[in-house]
């Protein structure tokens, strides 16, 4: 590409304070992250080394990676929740709602809780679920149950729906995205050549939108193996997530080196699953 | 001149469906509970903010304001709410000050490296913050810095950065070339182009976005948790009553809270409409 | 006349591939120039190097004589009229005409008064205040040649300019931008791919291929005259014909062609490359009644089939060499479908010697 001396500068002037901040607030705290990993903790915090003994504690101490097996099967079981819920509802309404005004609203509908407090989202489940909730108190007064039960909080089954409940618009945004795409008269193209609807949805809709649906599935994965605060509120001891431990570790437990090291494989998780979709969308994607 | 049969090689099958109508009628039903499901509880929350039991269990007792009495004569929650209409400014500002340039670099220019810069920009939409939280919390540990607002500030810019780089060039992208190259083919330098042209086009897109920015920012937790000093934000205030258990103040600041995001998404709406534009 | 555009041996390469590849050209002060060809062929990264939007490999630009190659757009003094007109969205009509005044220093009244004499120039009087979103295609049209016209630069750049309208639209501009070209005596460069707009607007038409210059010259020339078969079958339709010289002499040359012997006026310049094909224009041929008196060229053949275009009557004839060769026939009064040739019958095509284009082998 040629470029003249005055795009040059133009190109400078856009891209310094961008790339500074980059390297200055990701990528140096990133490789400080990584250097306090293979510290050791010491009075009052740490001191420097270069070991792997945290990394040993994370893979010898059973508790460590029983946390990261929960963490990611929750995680796993949340993005396929998600994803069932969302793309029917993205279907319907790319496809067979006509109205474009009710599509827009139910559309917005999903996304507005984006707008509203993720703390506030993750609690609103701890007051329907809890022991003198509003669930409790529904199944009472219906007569269901005869006393409050203490299933419903703190339990693995609270997580999914707590954690679908907040990640849910991030499934269907891409999905949403994906399906609207697709050339209509593709549709119409598949029902000429004789195939039957429900045929064209899975030999031409589902894989034109599956671009929109690893980006969904990779960003609901992605956010929910982070999140601490679900579990903080409605996970009890039985849905303690990575990150509930890792914040233990910079709090009460004060081993940052190790809480450094648990951030690390946190960091490498997510950067495989994103370059992993990567990969994926780059093979399928198709220019229309 | 080629003859063309335009015969029809067999007849062809009805295509098997459902019949449309009640599909659709499930379909409506379907849509209708998930919309149930993500209003709901949020209805569940504004009722009993205004209930006048401490106890959050049907059957409502009676109506009542105290819980929001309570709430605007707690100090320390008024001080958090400043705080985050702090924080929230300036993590918007900084957030589009280097959002804009971004999106537009991605936009206009090849250079080498756009791919990784490109991934890294847009990293943080996907990467839980408390990743961002701690790293950035080591960092500043390391140079020693005290945590303040001011760190929080850093981090959710930091962590929003993307929102703002994603919507502005998804808006570059739908901008057609020829603007640009019009402007400057008109006698426009760099400079004028970018504020008469590019900027009037991008507007509505930095707005919702420094918006969206500014909400995010203002409800923000995994990394305001880590780098925050002694001051708390409005949801840092929040979590930590949470501790104490579900109380219908939280239901009051709550209601408030969903509010102020309904204020702003109609602002949004507003704002970013495109006055008797067709598109 | 004196050259108000010079391109001497431009280049534009983008990485291996050859966009455009050492092209001379002279575009001469008042002129309607065209360049002419099929997508792909750089007519439209001449154009964009020409306005500033690219920069060239190799070779310089010059505009009223003074070197431009590395200059950006806004220091130039030509103006584009954009193929999608790239109409300012967030302006009105008159900001998006006096834009261009402002940038240059003349605002105000006199800007706007400026503006509202080209708004009446191209017949849309009292539109200022409108938005580019409330006209039509042939008005946005309209805005855009103002546009670029309000500034007086030397040379007005034309994007494919009608390729957005519709057919009848399209023919309507075609000569009123004509006309507005005679009136204001600036010079037009156009590029476009369709050679019906290329012949009725232009005083030049320059073909290209494959980033180079096929052949320059008025639109009389490249239909009457074509150097190349590729100019011959890009403009209007031909019959080619592969051929083999026999005799050469007194202004014609006897060829062997379609398994008959020909006789054709000797005047195409070959560059000395031997006689390879000849080339027949449909309308340049005709069907021969018995009554009619014999031209110097014979080709017997057989209807394969007649297609009737409304205009025209199209006859597409195997001839004894088993090559196809249409035939085109006006639809005078008098003439019925009925009369004519069908499917199976034996004809008799005439062609005369001035009416047969040689070229070289074929490719």
């Amino acid at each position: 590409m040629t470029l003249r001396i005055i795009d040059r500068i133009g190109m400078g002037f856009f891209l310094g304070l961008p790339i500074l901040w980059i390297v200055l607030f990701m990528l140096v705290p990133y490789g400080v992250l990584l250097t306090y990993s293979f510290w050791i903790k010491s009075y009052p915090l740490f001191e420097p080394a270069f070991q792997f003994g945290n990394y040993l504690t994370l893979l010898n101490e059973p508790q460590y990676l029983s946390v990261i097996g929960r963490t990611l099967k929750i995680a796993v079981i949340v993005s396929v929740t998600a994803l069932v819920l969302a793309y029917p509802f993205a279907y319907f309404l790319v496809f067979r709602l006509k109205n474009a005004t009710i599509r827009k609203v139910l559309f917005f509908g999903v996304i507005a809780p984006l707008w509203v407090s993720y703390l506030l989202r993750a609690y609103l489940w701890k007051t329907i679920l809890g022991t003198q909730g509003v669930l409790n108190s529904t199944l009472m007064g219906l007569g269901i149950i005869g006393e409050p039960l203490d299933v419903f909080l703190y339990s693995q089954a609270a997580m999914v729906i707590t954690l679908t409940y907040i990640f849910i618009p991030f499934m269907v945004m891409p999905i949403y995205a994906a399906l609207e795409k697709i050339p209509r008269n593709l549709d119409e193209a598949s029902a000429d050549l004789g195939q039957s609807s429900w045929t064209t949805f899975w030999r031409v809709t589902v894989p034109l939108s599956l671009p929109g649906v690893v980006a969904g599935f990779t960003l609901t994965f992605c956010l929910c193996f982070g999140d601490f605060v679900a579990a903080f509120l409605v996970g009890g001891p039985d849905g303690l997530m990575v990150a509930n431990v890792i914040t233990s570790q910079f709090g009460a437990a004060l081993d940052w080196p190790l809480g450094s090291a648990l951030a690390v494989v946190m960091l490498v998780v997510v950067l495989a699953i994103i370059s992993l979709s990567d990969r994926f969308e780059q093979r399928a994607k198709v220019q229309f | 001149m080629a003859d063309i049969a335009l015969t029809r090689s067999k007849p062809r099958k009805p295509p098997l469906s459902i019949p449309k109508g009640a599909a659709d009628g499930a379909f409506i039903t379907y849509a209708s509970l998930l919309l149930a499901f993500l209003y709901m509880p949020v209805a569940i929350l504004i009722i009993f903010s205004f209930n006048d039991s401490r106890v959050l269990a049907w059957p409502l007792s009676g109506f009542t304001l105290d819980w929001y009495r309570t709430l605007f004569a707690n100090a320390d929650l008024l001080e958090a709410v400043g705080n985050s209409f702090y924080v929230a400014t300036l993590s918007t500002a900084l957030a589009l000050c280097i959002g804009i340039p971004a999106a537009m670099a991605l936009h206009r220019f090849a250079f080498p490296g756009k791919a990784l810069f490109r991934r890294l920009l847009l990293l943080p939409i996907a990467l839980p913050g408390i990743v961002t939280g701690i790293s950035m919390l080591n960092f500043f540990n390391l140079m020693g810095f005290n945590l303040n607002l001011h760190t929080v500030v850093l981090g959710h810019a930091t962590a929003l950065l993307a929102v703002v780089v994603i919507q502005v060039f998804a808006r570059l992208q739908r901008l057609p070339r020829s603007l640009e190259e019009a402007s400057s083919d008109l006698g426009a330098n760099a400079l004028a182009t970018f504020w008469y042209v590019t900027l009037p086009n991008i507007k509505t897109a930095i707005v919702g976005s420094g918006l969206l920015v500014f909400v995010l920012s203002f409800d923000e937790i995994p990394v305001t948790f880590f780098l925050t000093g002694r001051d708390n934000t409005l949801p840092m205030y929040i979590y930590s009553t949470m501790r104490r258990g579900v109380t219908p103040e939280i239901n009051a600041v709550g209601t408030l809270l969903i509010l102020f995001s309904v204020v702003l998404i109609l602002l949004a709406a507003f704002l970013t409409r495109a006055p008797g534009r067709k598109r | 006349m004196a050259a108000i555009i010079e391109l001497d041996s431009i280049s534009k390469h983008y990485g291996p591939v050859v966009g455009v590849n050492h092209v001379d050209l002279a575009v001469e002060d008042g002129e309607f120039l065209t360049l002419l060809g099929p997508s792909g062929c750089g007519k439209s990264t001449l154009l964009r190097m020409i306005g500033g939007f690219e920069v060239p490999t190799a070779g310089t630009i010059r505009i009223a004589g003074a070197d431009v190659t590395a200059a950006p757009p806004q220091q130039r003094d030509v103006n584009m009229m954009f193929q999608d007109y790239a109409l300012f969205p967030h302006m009105t009509v008159g900001k998006n005409i006096t834009y261009g005044l402002e940038r240059k220093g003349i605002k105000g009244t006199a800007a706007r008064d400026k503006a509202e004499a080209a708004l009446e120039l191209v017949g849309l009087s009292g539109m200022f205040e409108r938005h580019p979103h409330q006209l039509s295609g042939g008005q946005r049209q309209r805005v855009a040649l103002a546009r670029a016209v309000v500034r007086e630069p030397k040379v007005i750049l034309l994007d494919e300019p009608l390729s957005a309208l519709d057919a009848k639209l399209r023919e309507q501009m075609q000569v009123e931008l004509k006309h507005m070209h005679e009136k204001l005596g600036i010079t037009f460069l156009m590029v476009t791919h369709d050679q019906t707009e290329a012949l009725v607007m232009s005083d030049r038409v320059v073909v290209m291929e494959a980033g180079e210059i096929a052949q320059d010259g008025t639109p009389e020339d490249l239909y009457e005259r074509p150097a190349t078969p590729y100019v011959a079958n890009f403009i209007g339709t031909t019959n080619f014909l592969s051929a083999r010289v026999v005799a050469r002499g007194a202004g014609l040359v006897t060829l062997e062609a379609g398994n008959q012997k020909l006789k054709a006026t000797d005047v195409m310049p070959l560059g000395g490359q031997a006689i390879g094909q000849i080339g027949i224009r449909p309308e340049k041929m005709q069907i021969l009644k018995d009554t009619e008196c014999r031209p110097a060229n014979v080709l017997p053949g057989t209807v394969v089939e007649t297609i009737y275009q409304g205009l025209a009557l199209r006859t597409v004839v195997r001839i004894s060499s088993g090559e196809e060769v249409l035939v085109d026939e006006m639809l005078r009064q008098g003439m019925l479908h009925s009369d004519h040739p069908r499917a199976g019958d034996p004809v008799a095509l005439g062609v005369e010697p001035h009416n047969i284009l040689l070229f070289g082998a074929e490719r």
